[in-house]
């Protein structure tokens, strides 16, 4: 035995042994024993007996298994099998079990990373929050206040309005010191701050965040029903998060939409850019992994050697924030080659029909040469169309002449039935789009182009073919074609005059060897990657894919970046193509089932208008960022400057002023205040308070408090923070936070005197500090953001409660089931809400009348006839008198809205009827009658006493659920085809064939447990899921005509409105990454001994963690280095004296960090990189540049660098919705100093 | 002949994501309890890079596996006279530094913190002795995707080897991922390291276990394993290490790391070898012919010779047609794209490796060139060196590694030419004959390597329990044996088989 190897007795004996029950020193005996030698007398088997083996096998058994998921931002939506074996949670493993995606296909299974399979350490982990904390400073004054005053809303005011009181336990915040509560206790309190706030202030000064639908969709509507019946003030946070990419909506008129995971197997040109595939898309990774064993080619394009090169065929490059030069290089290639020297049919035909190439632009005189204008309306031509102003037009080949095609902004508001894309006018006879005016042009004319990569100058002047045609008064137009623009713009000349480069070879804007100055990538490479990508999408009909993410979208310039492109995808015919076109991975803000979601979470059953507010904007006035401003130098150019040089807050204000951006707070003065004085000053309807109000607005008597942030009674007074980790996670311009928010212990570095200052907001002398009365967070651990708040709730995990998810990324429905009920106090966020709805209601009878009325100002939104408010993109002031102030026209609408205080419990917990007036989004509408009927059968009715008595009962969190999945196309088949009616009547299109298939099924949470289901097809979104089809948007829009939610109802290429054009944006161009800070100048620089390093600062997400969440599990925290590090280039670290592992500190004007170094020769010189959210709540020491306190976030050396242009509104796409526009929250454009740190001070007491 | 069944994996190293769910998932299950904390049944690591335990593949040092010295095969520890000498001492044992000291931090602080002027932080503390540390200093997978740099990376034994090849320059940079679990060895020199004889090779499946009541804590098995593979767990002071989740596979279910591998990298499947085979095939004296000749230990499950040796030793027929339906059969032996790692060990491992493709280099950009093949670059291109993979998977040799790249590519090519088109058919036929292969198995590949369906990952027969002389009783008594009557009572209402 002793050279050689024991194997164990044959099967059979093994197993007798395995069972019979043996005298254990006999058993040791045996060893002693010789077996039967085999294999030349090398081995030898064992008689001894197993029965050992029972010991492992008793681990893996377990009592039940249950379907649940994570309720995380990572776009995974996984299923999951929760183990419970004793009545514990033991561990999890991924559901194998969805419906296949066909015979030959790789499936969905197993979904799930090493982050979710870690996740059932939270449920006993020493960071749980098992009960309801108070901070002790505040918990003592309240009691002692309650002893005295027995009406808490009063004991709250005697608190809040005393100055001495109040600062004692907002200084106290961030501090330590917290202290058991109860629930009712927590109740008492919120529900009086929060009455105290709605008398003091107005409703809009109470808010909640709490992002990602989608990850939970229960659980957001919890707070968010609360909020919405209270008219509180529900941030957004796809925007912010900088996962909007703002070019959607610009291109699209769409939020998002994007395929799902498995069509990348479909695609046969695979291109990775700036979206780390294994690393955050993991479960979906395999899908191109595989493809490429199926002949798919995958390229690369990232500035260090990410992950996801490990997969690609060729890895490009390029320096980080200049993937925009490498695709407008990669467009110049695709024009010159596929459009010029060897027209490709396929794409042509596609850019006809489904882009605005083909469109008339009109070109206007500028200086000595000419620039291009907005888009030709037919109403510069004739008064023959309804809505003119809104009707684009191009030139038809075959009638040669000018021609309106369906399918307009104007076609979808017009009343008729002509919303669709077909080429055929009403006497039937067919359209030809012309794309360029080359073979026709009446003349050339030299037209400047903006040009912003610094080092080469800002215009570039190149010759376009025109037409001149004359306008319904007789007066003479220049125009061209969208395509003959771009062509001149990338710079394919075609023979025309101007300034074009000879060859990819000259280093003119855009060819490849002018891109390979900026971005590093060989010009070669490009010209073939590019050429491919074409290649294969000719061969394929569109089976050419991009994916892309946070690496490219997190830019100032995101949108720019994108729409280059996005160039690429449109050119080639990609888009709407399974197989095709962009993949934008970032976030996971896809509710499938929307229309049900978004009636129970913004209680639109009860007809309660819910202020829906863009969380950048607010976050930026809030945190007082707009304080400490930064003039950015690169911006500068000879191109635009009226509303490209304006500070951002104050476009920010003319956004809210003009009805683009919501606003809220609105107005200084309480907004239950101004309908109290209209009544008495004598305005008795609706109309007339509305009319009283809006012109003390125009007096200027009524004060917008956007303009006066720093005010006190603009202040955002009690704030929800749940399922969420705002302040040790999403909040960029981290110490800002801490400091004018919270109030805490902060880091800010930078000098707001020496900042760049607004106009036309109020900047005081001092900024506000510690703005909000109340911080509330609910979480089921302890983060940054409960560490700062007042009152931390604790809430079930997910895998305690009942809820919903869905992503992008697959197209199921799954839900979350409860493994244990939830333990300790912690309750579902569905019944915590209830909670503080119930005791606020109880408060409420004696504070607030049922009859409150109040103001609610609300943008103009897409999807809604805002969206043809103001014409021609023309930015017209009506404070400077350039237009009258119209409401819903040229400022938000205003509504007269009440407000049932005493009955908010009984609203939150059943269906409201004004439901059955029907319900929809994005221009579907659904009959509500029978949905109301239906729901009352699937829920049962309320037989709690009140006004909800005998509506459909919404108590739990499963009541919910039931609504959602009733309500909703997607998972409901009656809905699908009632929605797909909708669209018939606006497009005269045949479409309810596309979900006719399915209109039985109706899903139930019982269903979804027992197996996933595939999502039913709805007109909601925009891909055809029928015959086991895998989700690829926009597809139908190609295959059933249906117009894009554009001014020209096609894919945009070029956008007219004013500030875009102001701004050089016209037309997708490459804009250089900012380079903000580290300091501005003037500003103290902090000071040191030590070598040091400037450096470029960029945070993507991270492999041990989906945001700060599963940071903390010991398998996350172990399976790397802990937290927090930052990678550098080992060359960098060395040039200041690091090694590997070793701490610093980074630091700019914003605040300071401190970590450890993980050094690398995978990176590449110049930039670093912390991962996104590590949070600060793990081993980090204080710092020793700055205030020398605790080290802070990733986003402490981070700010809001808001983009005027995300700011637009009342314009067709460029027009306000909930998560689809406004200023992104982007934080890649930073610049911070890096140094060792010497001395390691935990700063105990 | 004496035929034996083994349930063994492959990983397909070129799907590999990096993303250790198999680790996670492998640790909630079976080491996530006081006294394994430092324990990866289940581990990933980059490389280039030193890996898990530092330098494990470093034999000069650990002294692990077999050697052949003087025509004889023996444990490259030493034999009985030197383990009795050293058995208080083992001077080849790893220490906790080349593991890790593992930490955790002072969560509770965070919520219990007394009001105190700064914000609260947890501290990181050693979980060895409890006390606070200022920072972690090596974990088990410090040096994920190549995070060190050149301070960490040149430590990998297979660099040291070959350091002319690899540059560590950003430009160059390569990196792969190694999933690592034990290897469940034909010829296992833990079980022969074992001095109590407690780790034994399971006959029915060939899993490699350490009997938790045999072992006596001497810990030769830890550095006797060439791969490192086996733990000591400081509070039961007995070793443990990967079961090859036995409870699972024997109920026909893949191991949790298989069942989890979110990028679909593992098959399991049965195959049949020849146990007499096997000490000849340890002992050949080139290193680079051990590969071929562990092949020659597998026997070809539709022989019918083979079949009716395997019915003879009591194999039945499902698991025989398991063995032919064996993804691993497929890839390992008929294929032979499938390699063992460290043959030159001489263990003759039973988990094995598809080798990686990776990016052309970013100097070749001649046009010509970056087009060879059909878009899909060429196998001289690549950037991970061959010599490198040889290092891992051949025993240097580097015609090996190249053929089953040439074989992946050789799909890749044919199933671009068949789904889109545009490739040069002379140059695919001229790839495809280079490559060895033909259309048909191509296409196989391309089938169980992309669309890889569970069912064809995964072909495991259950254990066979029907071998039992007693399964009424079992059925009625299971997991309350001490309840049910004791022998000798007859239960059962039919006769009992003897």
């Amino acid at each position: 035995m002793v050279n050689g190897l024991t194997l164990s007795n044959t099967f059979k004996k093994v197993v007798m042994k395995m069972r019979n029950k043996k005298n254990s020193i006999f058993n040791h005996l045996k060893f002693l024993k010789p077996g039967e030698r085999i294999n030349d007398g090398f081995t030898e088997e064992s008689p001894r007996s197993r029965e050992w083996e029972k010991m492992y096998r008793q681990r893996w058994q377990h009592d039940k298994v249950v379907r649940s998921t994570h309720g995380v931002n990572c776009t995974g939506s996984c299923s999951w099998k929760i183990y419970v074996k004793d009545g514990i949670i033991t561990s999890e493993t991924q559901q194998t079990d969805y419906p296949t995606t066909g015979a030959d296909f790789p499936e969905y299974e197993p979904r799930g990373c090493p982050r979710g399979a870690s996740f059932s350490w939270y449920t006993y982990s020493p960071v749980r929050v098992k009960y309801p904390y108070i901070r002790s400073d505040l918990y003592q004054m309240w009691k002692d206040e309650r002893e005295l005053e027995k009406d808490p809303v009063k004991a709250w005011s005697n608190i809040t309005s005393d100055p001495e009181k109040r600062s004692k336990y907002v200084k106290a915040r961030g501090k330590g010191g917290f202290v058991r509560a109860n629930w009712r206790d927590a109740c008492e309190m919120i529900a009086s701050a929060t009455i105290h706030t709605i008398k003091t202030y107005g409703p809009d000064r109470v808010t909640g965040f709490s992002p990602i639908p989608a990850m939970s969709m229960v659980s957001y509507s919890a707070g968010t029903r609360f909020l919405s019946l209270i008219g509180g003030n529900i941030l957004s946070f796809y925007d912010w998060y900088a996962d909007l990419p703002p070019a959607s909506p610009q291109v699209w008129g769409e939020q998002t939409d994007v395929p799902e995971s498995a069509d990348w197997y479909n695609a046969k040109y695979f291109i990775i850019w700036g979206t780390n595939l294994p690393q955050t898309r993991t479960p979906d990774a395999h899908f191109m992994v595989e493809a490429r064993y199926n002949g798919t080619k995958v390229v690369g394009v990232s500035p260090d050697y990410a992950e996801y090169e490990k997969f690609a065929d060729i890895w490009l490059p390029a320096r980080a924030g200049t993937d925009g030069a490498l695709a407008m290089a990669m467009t110049h290639v695709i024009l010159k080659e596929f459009y010029v020297d060897n027209p490709t049919p396929y794409f042509i035909d596609y850019a006809k029909k489904f882009t605005d190439l083909p469109f008339l632009i009109t070109i206007d005189p500028h200086g000595d040469a000419y620039r291009s204008g907005r888009f030709l309306h037919s109403s510069d031509l004739n008064e023959t169309q309804n809505l003119g102003d809104w009707k684009t037009v191009l030139w038809d080949g075959n009638s040669n002449s000018v021609t309106v095609p369906n399918g307009t902004q104007g076609h979808r508001w017009d009343g008729d039935n002509k919303w669709n894309l077909n080429l055929e006018k009403d006497d039937g006879s067919i359209i030809d789009p012309e794309l360029s005016f080359l073979s026709m042009a009446e003349d050339t004319l030299q037209v400047e182009f903006p040009y912003f990569a610094k080092e080469h100058g800002d215009l570039v002047t190149r010759g376009i073919p025109v037409k001149h045609i004359k306008d319904k008064n007789g007066k003479e137009l220049i125009v061209t074609t969208v395509y003959d623009l771009m062509m001149a713009h990338t710079g394919v000349s075609r023979g025309l005059p101007g300034d074009y480069p000879i060859d990819y070879n000259d280093e003119k804007p855009y060819t490849p060897a002018w891109q390979e100055s900026i971005t590093g990538v060989n010009k070669q490479h490009v010209i073939t990657v590019a050429r491919e990508f074409a290649d294969n999408a000719a061969r394929t009909k569109g089976k050419s894919m991009i994916a892309m993410g946070g690496g490219t979208n997190h830019w100032y310039h995101s949108d720019q970046i994108y729409r280059s492109i996005l160039n690429l995808v449109l050119l080639t015919g990609s888009q709407g193509v399974n197989g095709g076109g962009w993949a934008h991975y970032v976030g996971q803000e896809k509710v499938r089932p929307v229309e049900g979601w978004q009636t129970v979470a913004f209680a639109k059953d009860w007809g309660s208008p819910p202020r829906l507010q863009n969380g950048t904007s607010f976050f930026y006035f809030a945190t007082d960022q707009y304080r400490y401003e930064e003039k950015s130098e690169v911006t500068k150019n000879n191109w635009g400057g009226k509303y490209s040089e304006m500070h951002p807050a104050d476009v920010n204000a003319l956004s809210a002023r003009l009805g683009w951006l919501p606003s809220y707070p609105q107005f200084t003065q309480n907004s239950i205040d101004l309908v109290t004085e209209a009544r008495k000053s004598g305005a008795s309807s609706n109309q007339e308070i509305i009319d009283s109000v809006v012109e003390k607005v125009k007096k200027g008597e009524i004060d917008w408090s956007i303009e006066n942030p720093d005010d006190p009674r603009n202040f955002p007074r009690v704030f929800f923070n749940w399922r969420s980790n705002l302040l040790g996670d999403s909040g960029k311009g981290h110490e800002y936070f801490v400091k004018h928010l919270i109030g805490g212990e902060d880091q800010v570095l930078a000098d707001a005197e020496l900042s760049w200052k607004p106009e036309t907001v109020n900047v005081k002398e001092n900024g506000a500090e510690g703005k909000a009365d109340l911080f509330v967070s609910v979480d089921f651990r302890m983060t940054s953001s409960g560490l700062f708040s007042d009152i931390v709730l604790p809430t079930a995990t997910w895998y305690e409660k009942f809820d919903l998810s869905t992503t992008d990324l697959h197209p199921f429905i799954h839900p979350f089931n409860a493994a244990i009920s939830p333990p300790w106090e912690a309750k579902s966020d569905w019944d915590g809400f209830r909670e503080i709805a119930k005791v606020f209601s109880e408060l409420a009878e004696k504070h607030l009348p049922a009859e409150t009325e109040e103001i609610v100002t609300s943008p103009l939104g897409h999807d809604s006839k805002d969206e043809i408010a103001q014409p021609n993109g023309k930015i017209l002031d009506w404070r400077k008198g350039e237009v009258e102030a119209i409401p819903g026209k040229t400022m938000p609408n205003f509504a007269v809205v009440k407000r049932d205080y005493p009955n908010v419990y009984q609203k939150m917990t059943t269906i409201g009827s004004a439901l059955k007036k029907g319900y929809g989004m994005k221009g579907i509408k659904l009959p509500g009658d029978k949905v109301y009927e239906e729901l009352k059968e699937r829920l049962g009715v309320s037989k709690r006493e009140g006004i909800g008595k005998g509506n459909p009962d919404l108590y739990t969190d499963i009541k919910a659920i039931e609504t959602i999945l009733l309500m909703s196309g997607a998972s409901n088949g009656k809905r699908a085809v009632e929605g797909w009616k909708s669209l018939e009547e606006k497009t005269g299109q045949k479409l309810t064939e596309i979900a006719e298939g399915r209109e039985e099924e109706a899903f139930t949470l019982g269903d979804l447990t027992a197996q996933p289901r595939q999502t039913i097809s709805t007109p909601v979104w925009s891909g055809l899921e029928k015959d086991g089809r895998r989700y690829s948007p926009f597809t139908v829009n190609t295959e059933y005509s249906i117009p894009w939610r554009t001014l020209t109802g096609r894919q945009s290429f070029y956008v007219d409105h004013e500030m875009m054009l102001d701004f050089g944006e016209g037309l997708p161009t490459y804009l250089p990454p900012l380079s903000k800070g580290p300091y501005v100048k003037g500003e103290k620089e902090a000071e040191h001994d030590e070598k040091s390093i400037t450096i470029r600062y960029l945070t993507p997400h991270q492999k041990w963690g989906i945001h700060t969440m599963f940071t903390e599990t010991s398998a996350m925290v172990q399976l790397f280095r802990g937290w927090q590090v930052v990678w550098m280039n080992e060359k960098d670290g060395a040039s200041i004296g690091l090694k590997d592992n070793d701490w610093i500190e980074v630091y700019n004007r914003n605040g300071a960090i401190s970590a450890r170094v993980v050094l690398t020769y995978r990176i590449p010189r110049g930039m670093a990189y912390m991962h996104h959210a590590q949070d600060r709540t793990m081993g980090v020491p204080a710092t020793t540049v700055g205030k020398k306190k605790r080290g802070g976030t990733h986003n402490s050396v981070t700010r809001i660098t808001a983009k005027p242009t995300h700011m637009i509104g009342g314009y067709s796409q460029f027009s306000y919705g909930f998560n689809y526009y406004g200023p992104t929250g982007s934080q890649r454009d930073t610049i911070a100093i890096i140094k060792p740190l010497k001395e390691v001070n935990w700063l105990e007491n | 002949m004496r035929i034996k069944a083994q349930v063994a994996m492959v990983m397909h190293l070129d799907k590999c994501i990096g993303c250790h769910t198999c680790s996670v998932t492998c640790k909630s299950t079976w080491t996530n309890r006081p006294g394994t904390e430092y324990m990866w049944f289940n581990n990933v690591e980059t490389r280039p890079g030193p890996g898990y335990p530092k330098e494990w593949e470093n034999q000069d040092k650990f002294k692990g596996g077999w050697e052949y010295k003087n025509g004889k095969l023996r444990l490259k520890a030493g034999g009985p006279m030197s383990k009795l000498k050293n058995i208080f001492y083992n001077p080849d044992m790893g220490t906790l530094d080349d593991y890790y000291e593992p930490w955790t931090y002072d969560y509770a602080n965070l919520i219990n913190s007394p009001k105190s002027e700064h914000l609260p932080v947890a501290r990181p503390q050693s979980m060895i002795t409890g006390k606070y540390m200022d920072k972690p200093e090596w974990g088990s997978n410090w040096d994920d995707d190549l995070a060190g740099g050149s301070e960490v990376v040149p430590l990998d034994p297979n660099v040291q080897h070959l350091q002319e090849h690899i540059a560590m320059e950003y430009e160059k940079t390569f990196m792969m991922y190694l999933p690592r679990i034990c290897e469940h060895c034909l010829n296992p020199s833990c079980v022969a390291s074992c001095p109590s004889g407690a780790l034994y090779k399971r006959d029915e499946d060939g899993v490699v276990l350490v009997d938790q009541e045999e072992c006596r804590g001497w810990r030769f098995c830890m550095n006797g394993c060439p791969y490192n593979k086996v733990y000591y767990n400081w509070n039961t002071h007995k070793a443990e290490k990967c079961n090859f989740c036995y409870p699972r596979t024997e109920a026909g279910l893949p191991t949790i790391c298989s069942e989890t591998c979110v990028g679909r990298i593992r098959y399991i499947g049965v195959v049949l070898y020849d146990a007499d085979k096997v000490k000849e095939a340890a002992s050949v004296e080139d290193p680079q012919d051990l590969y071929e000749a562990q092949l020659d230990c597998f026997l070809d499950p539709f022989d019918p010779e083979v079949i009716a040796e395997a019915e003879k030793e009591g194999i039945n027929n499902e698991w025989i047609k398991g063995a032919q339906e064996s993804p691993i059969y497929k890839m390992a032996i008929k294929w032979k794209i499938a390699l063992p790692l460290h043959p030159e060990y001489r263990t003759l491992p039973m988990v094995w490796y598809v080798p990686p493709l990776s990016p052309i280099m970013n100097h070749v950009t001649n046009e010509d060139e970056l087009n060879t093949d059909g878009y899909i670059p060429t196998v001289d291109q690549m950037r991970i060196p061959i010599e490198y993979l040889a290092s891992l998977l051949s025993a240097g040799d580097t015609e090996v590694i190249r053929k089953v790249l040439l074989k992946l590519t050789a799909m890749r090519v044919h199933m671009r030419s068949v789904n889109v088109g545009g490739v040069d058919p002379l140059s695919e036929s001229k790839l495809l004959e280079e490559a060895g292969i033909d259309v048909e198995t191509v296409e196989e590949m391309a089938r169980l390597l992309g669309v890889a369906k569970y069912n064809e990952r995964f072909v495991i027969p259950t254990g066979r329990r029907e071998m039992d002389d007693d399964l009424y009783y079992q059925q009625g008594a299971c997991s309350l044996e001490d309840l049910a009557p004791p022998e000798g009572v007859v239960t059962a209402p039919f006769e009992r088989r003897n």
